[in-house]
């Protein structure tokens, strides 16, 4: 089974930069900390890459217009 | 427009060509008959509203979810999307093996190609999904009427089942769509299960001012005695937006699916579910998804703070009143008077005017809406 978690590294000046800064919050450690920031990172690096082709956006917007969502 | 949770919008529904082909063989396949409520989630995961799910749960998602509120790719997700079946059915089924979904009244709805076949804990489940074993919760107690053993696996699906409510029935591409279309860039998303009164105008259109659109999205299906009848609920919402909204600000569309009542955790699915219908904001109330006293009233917002990656920003609303000094719906925030010239939003009392056919007060309710609901005989479940 695979492990839950596993061990980057950072510098250890950024780690004790970060161990400062959590103190006196509610991150419980660094690693939440850094947890926490990367999984923020990544949802904002996510593109939308949604296309509609002619045919199908011809075939949605006839619905919406006969629903009356759109003219 | 805001990406669907996971990156992808999914599509379970099969090309024209391969669904003919599935049709085929769809009667010589081993067959499961599934209730309304399976049915929902099968054509929810087909539709790409659960995205990015492709199929019902395998053990290591179910376990993650269960575990830590997210799948196994460490995405969040918080409700877990599972098909039961009893010892006699997963005896009879093999991993590798595809099997018909069929509706109860014997519709092929999809093949499943099963890849996991497992069992569960109902008391971890209950205490991690809904924070309580009391069989009293509705969540727990469908969890305890549910079989013993989970199937996993991906779906193609081949049929939606039609609903009397399909005129306001559109799926994620759809309403993707339709917001570029009135050229939104900002939607707002609300979530609701019942007939609106003058605190949920309050709250839709204090979020409209800070987007482009608002969404309204009533659930549609099983739901509790007493609550209300989705046709009412909308026809209530349609002469809402009739008189008080603006025609390109305001749209309304149903999301078909069973309510868990599972309070935060529910919270943070419904803000998925609408990130996948392309809203960029929620509209989260107090105890939202809740029922009875189960879950603190803020906790439904508070869960938030543990998915920063959730993508779709919640827009938090506490209390609010109608304030006879200030002649207007207020919040704590904004209203400087007694709490005796406040006039609360109580679901009870309205529900108690109109099952005496009494119009509630028009600082509680909108008086055409009232007499929508009026016009129907009996506008509540039994």
């Amino acid at each position: 089974m695979e492990k839950e978690f596993t061990s980057v590294s950072i510098p250890t000046s950024l780690y004790k930069k970060i161990e400062e800064k959590i103190k006196g919050t509610d991150i419980s450690s660094v690693s939440s900390y850094v947890a926490k920031v990367l999984r923020e990172s990544l949802a904002r690096e996510q593109d939308n890459k949604e296309v509609f082709t002619p045919e199908e956006e011809e075939k949605i917007k006839e619905r919406l217009k006969a629903l009356g969502y759109i003219d | 427009m805001i990406s669907p949770h996971g990156g992808k919008l999914i599509n379970r529904f099969l090309e024209e060509d391969e669904r003919q082909k599935v049709l085929e063989e769809i009667d010589r396949l081993p067959s499961l008959t599934l209730d309304p409520d399976l049915i929902s989630d099968v054509e929810n995961i087909a539709t790409g509203v659960y995205s990015p799910l492709v199929g019902f749960m395998n053990r290591s998602d179910l376990d993650s979810v269960l575990q830590n509120m997210r799948l196994a790719d460490d995405l969040p997700w918080t409700m877990p999307i599972v098909l039961d079946v009893d010892r006699q059915t997963a005896d009879r089924l093999k991993i590798g093996e595809r099997v018909t979904l069929r509706s109860e009244d014997g519709q092929p709805v999809a093949v499943l190609n099963i890849e996991d076949k497992y069992t569960y804990d109902k008391e971890q489940f209950a205490l991690r999904v809904y924070g309580t074993t009391d069989l009293k919760h509705p969540g727990v107690a469908r969890l305890s009427a549910m079989k013993e053993f989970l199937l996993g696996g991906k779906l193609e699906v081949v049929n939606l089942i039609p609903t009397p409510f399909d005129r306001y029935r559109l799926t994620p591409r759809e309403t993707r769509l339709l917001f570029r279309e009135k050229g939104w860039k900002t939607v707002v998303g609300f979530q609701t299960r019942n007939t609106p009164h003058l605190g949920h105008e309050y709250v839709q259109k204090t979020a409209l001012t800070f987007t482009d659109g608002l969404f309204i999205n009533p659930v549609i299906g099983r739901k509790k005695r007493g609550d209300f009848k989705d046709e009412v609920i909308l026809a209530a919402y349609e002469e809402l937006i009739k008189h008080y909204y603006l025609k390109d600000r305001a749209v309304m569309a149903i999301l078909k699916m069973e309510m868990r009542y599972a309070g935060p955790r529910e919270a943070i699915h419904h803000a998925i579910i609408r990130k996948n219908f392309g809203c960029t904001h929620i509209i989260i109330g107090r105890d939202h998804a809740g029922v009875g006293n189960y879950y603190p009233p803020y906790a439904a917002q508070e869960i938030f703070e543990q998915f920063p990656d959730l993508g779709i920003v919640p827009l938090f609303f506490t209390s609010f009143f109608f304030c006879r000094q200030c002649q207007s719906v207020e919040n704590e925030k904004t209203c400087p008077h007694d709490r005796s010239m406040h006039v609360e939003f109580s679901g009870t009392r309205i529900r108690e005017m109109l099952v005496k056919g009494e119009v509630p007060p028009p600082e509680l309710m909108r008086p055409e809406v009232a007499r929508v609901i009026l016009s129907f005989e009996q506008p509540f479940n039994d």
